[in-house]
């Protein structure tokens, strides 16, 4: 699947997406966001505190207890502050 | 008529509203709501707004849906700039139309309070002494203003 990162999460992560291989037992976001953490030290540090972290799947917004399964797209983002 | 844009260029708010009246006579009350840049004193030399190109307007689309559900509104447009934004630029507009002004108003006022806590867009200050702060934090009396319409301010995908 395809991962896509903003704001801080981006800066931190280095880079604004990438190709996701998880293994299998990564079912759902916040397992997802517990395995990018142990992806090196700017992953731990963007991914130190999941319970700030947003995510779409798709391009809809998910709770971190959402599946994965059939995901084409998964973003991951700071809280917003548009308007 | 719905219209929803995310765009870098600037809008012209009165054209906007214009529009959405032109060769109606249904109408008979239009609400027009321009977010500004501030320029927090003179400190400010621009904010600068990353988005996520194409769940932005989802996002917002859903937004203005869910208003048109709540409400009888005869049209809606809801503009969303991104990029480099100088203070006193506008960077919001939502224009709400419907035959009274009840209705025009309310939809109005939640359609900000959602779009600040549910669009995907983010926004760093740049200052005039050059340096580069942060990302702006999100305040908590945002996401306050969007539960008080009787909902989560993040509607969730059924999972």
């Amino acid at each position: 699947m395809k991962a896509v990162y903003f704001a801080w999460v981006r800066e931190r992560v280095g880079k604004a997406e990438e190709e996701l291989d998880p293994p299998d037992g990564v079912a759902t976001i916040g397992e997802l966001i517990e395995w990018l953490a142990t992806r090196g030290e700017r992953y731990a540090y963007a991914f130190e505190k999941a319970s700030v972290i947003r995510a779409a799947l798709d391009r809809s917004h998910v709770k971190h207890d959402a599946r994965i399964a059939g995901a084409r797209e998964v973003a991951f983002f700071p809280p917003m502050t548009g308007g | 008529m719905r219209t929803v844009r995310v765009q870098a260029e600037d809008f012209d708010a009165a054209a906007e509203a214009r529009a959405l009246t032109a060769e109606r006579a249904d109408i008979g009350a239009l609400v027009s709501f321009v977010g500004l840049c501030r320029d927090e004193g003179g400190t400010l030399a621009a904010l600068e707004i990353e988005h996520y190109a194409g769940m932005a307007e989802a996002e917002i689309a859903r937004v203005v849906d869910e208003a048109c559900e709540r409400w009888p509104l005869i049209g809606v447009t809801a503009i969303h700039r991104f990029g480099t934004i100088a203070p006193g630029e506008p960077i919001v507009l939502v224009v709400t139309a419907s035959a009274h002004r009840g209705e025009a108003f309310a939809a109005a006022e939640m359609l900000m309070d959602y779009l600040k806590t549910r669009a995907p867009f983010w926004k760093r200050a740049r200052r005039i002494d050059g340096s580069t702060e942060g990302w702006v934090e999100p305040k908590s009396s945002d996401d306050r203003s969007a539960t008080r319409w009787g909902m989560d301010s993040l509607s969730f995908r059924d999972t």
